[in-house]
């Protein structure tokens, strides 16, 4: 059985004639070859990418990376790097020398090399420069699919590796799924007027909220509402990254919030939604509970910083720790990008953190890193997206809490409880 | 008895069927250097798909799918063709680059309903290019 045709412009045509070199035709060839297998119609032109494929998954990775460089492949987009699986800063004291590590710096030079802008971050939108709405973009990294797409209303499908290389490099992507109007409407009602004001400006309420919708919307386009107009983007980005990791959300709004959402009917697209669903605090409760798998008691290390640590949280966390001591024998890690490193590093922060015992980690991540790897025992966190994953990756237990719980757990070396947080609930 | 397949990658291929009664992560869920499932909450844990015809309802999608199937290739570890219920972009991507990168093809094929059925139930298969199975050949 063949799949019917799809029309392709001259510029398509050359490429897949081999115009612009052997590399840039076969990526031409596997985005044709994606678009028949997800039916799209035809292809649509992007502006930008961010890049998964540099995060080592094996020497493969490697080798396609050689392959576009050794044929002549350029991008033909801003094509931005997610981070990688190893730091390029510091790497000797952190990482130990295992073919891993070796190959990871060898793939994050190849695409230095390709040309892509390397900011190493899976938090890319927290830079200037970023897409505007209604822009065609190719993202990988569940979380910041999410968040560009629901937040920024720029469109883009999750893309798989390899593939996202191949529509960087030709400037186009199938047409299909997110990237249509259709697409993008909401289909399921989550009403969070049941949760009480004080919970919803606290940070681990987003975290929570991103949780339970995850796991109940699945791939579904969900919207929230009642989120507050005062949600900011640290909110946003930790219901994107919930909601993608426990479920596989990639879409969802934010009523009167998000850029597609100014009201009900224009997030469903004029039709009613298909379920309604009202979020209560046992259903946070719920999902507090299931992203903790330890007991309380001693930590080994408090983990912040995923996805990466953005300008308003370090401003957030500094005061908390600024002028205290983390606890000998107690790891505060804190992950996030170079460029929000400097930028703190300007405000006088992080040299601040530091001074406490805080590590600032840069270009990877902190549930993969070589450097995270042999970590053991209890640790907390303030990320619903590492106490998601970690179990699974590393030898740890993982406590989830907010914020402040945090890094007053990281200065008393066991865990600590907010009283106020959860008054009359457990 | 013959069948024909919607191919997501063409190729040819014979061997022994690996029938899988749940999705599979390929990244994650399966070492491509031994090709044994590693997933805990897969009921064919420990199971290997090396050299073998993969049948399977659907591949659970993850972004890191085609590094898995590629690396699989590329190790002679993995599976020699696979046989979905539901086609997945990336299992194709996969497959398409190995073919690129090592000049290894690996078949990936679509079948539903009743094709599925029968192409599921037999020990043994044998594809031809142009998305042809043999069943019983």
């Amino acid at each position: 059985m063949s799949d019917p045709a799809i029309e392709l412009n001259e510029d398509c045509k050359s490429m897949l004639a081999g115009g612009k070199g052997p590399a840039t035709r076969f990526a031409m060839q596997l985005v044709l070859r994606a678009a028949q297998v997800t039916g799209a119609a035809r292809l649509v032109p992007v502006t930008f990418a961010h890049i998964d494929a540099c995060f080592y998954a094996g020497q493969a990775h490697v080798d396609f990376a050689r392959f576009m460089l050794d044929g002549g492949a350029t991008f033909a987009v801003p094509a931005w790097t997610n981070n990688g699986l190893v730091s390029l800063v510091n790497t000797e004291a952190r990482d130990p020398e295992t073919e891993m590590a070796r190959g990871a710096r060898e793939l994050m030079q190849l695409y230095a090399a390709l040309g892509c802008k390397t900011v190493w971050t899976c938090a890319p939108y927290q830079l200037p420069g970023r897409p505007k709405a209604g822009d065609h973009i190719v993202v990988g990294e569940s979380n910041a699919v999410s968040f560009y797409n629901a937040v920024v209303g720029a469109r883009t499908n999750k893309y798989g590796d390899y593939l996202d290389v191949a529509c960087a490099v030709t400037g186009y992507a199938p047409f299909y799924g997110l990237h249509t109007d259709e697409g993008r409407k909401a289909t399921i009602l989550f009403d969070t007027s049941a949760i009480p004001e004080d919970l919803k400006r606290q940070d681990i309420y987003f975290h929570l909220l991103g949780t339970v919708i995850g796991q109940r919307a699945g791939h579904a386009v969900p919207a929230i509402d009642q989120l507050g107009p005062g949600t900011g983007e640290d909110a946003l980005k930790a219901i994107s990254a919930a909601a993608a990791a426990a479920g596989g959300v990639e879409h969802w709004h934010g009523i009167g919030r998000t850029p597609e959402a100014p009201d009900l009917q224009t997030a469903f697209g004029g039709h009613s939604p298909q379920r309604v669903e009202t979020i209560t605090l046992n259903d946070l409760a719920g999902a507090r509970r299931q992203l903790t798998s330890s007991s309380d008691g001693p930590v080994t290390m408090v983990a912040l910083g995923t996805p990466h640590f953005s300008f308003t949280e370090f401003a957030a966390l500094t005061p908390m720790i600024a002028g205290r001591k983390v606890k000998s024998g107690v790891k505060l890690s804190i992950s996030t990008s170079r460029h929000v490193r400097d930028l703190a590093i300007e405000k006088g922060w992080i040299p601040q953190l530091e001074a406490a015992g805080a590590e600032i980690m840069v270009d990877t991540c902190s549930y993969f890193s070589p450097a995270i790897r042999g970590c053991k025992g209890r640790v907390m966190t303030n990320a619903a997206k590492w106490a998601w994953y970690a179990p699974g990756q590393l030898s740890v237990e993982v406590c989830f809490g907010s914020l402040l719980e945090c890094a007053e757990t990281a200065v008393r070396g066991e865990v600590w409880r907010d009283p106020q947080l959860w008054q009359g609930l457990d | 008895m013959e069948i024909h397949a919607r191919i997501l990658f063409d190729g040819s291929a014979e061997a022994d069927v690996m029938r899988l009664g749940a999705p599979l992560s390929f990244w994650g869920g399966f070492d491509p250097l031994s090709g044994i499932i590693l997933d805990n909450n897969h009921p064919q844990k420990g199971q290997s798909l090396k050299g073998r015809i993969l049948v399977m309802p659907a591949t659970r999608g993850s972004g890191g799918t085609p590094g898995g199937v590629a690396e699989a290739i590329r190790n002679g570890s993995g599976p020699v063709a696979v046989i979905m219920g539901e086609g997945d972009v990336n299992v194709m991507v996969g497959a398409a680059v190995a073919q690129q990168l090592y000049g290894l093809t690996c078949p990936i094929l679509e079948v539903s309903g009743a094709d599925y059925d029968a192409v599921a139930a037999a020990r043994h298969l044998r594809i031809r290019e142009g998305g042809i199975i043999d069943i019983e050949f």
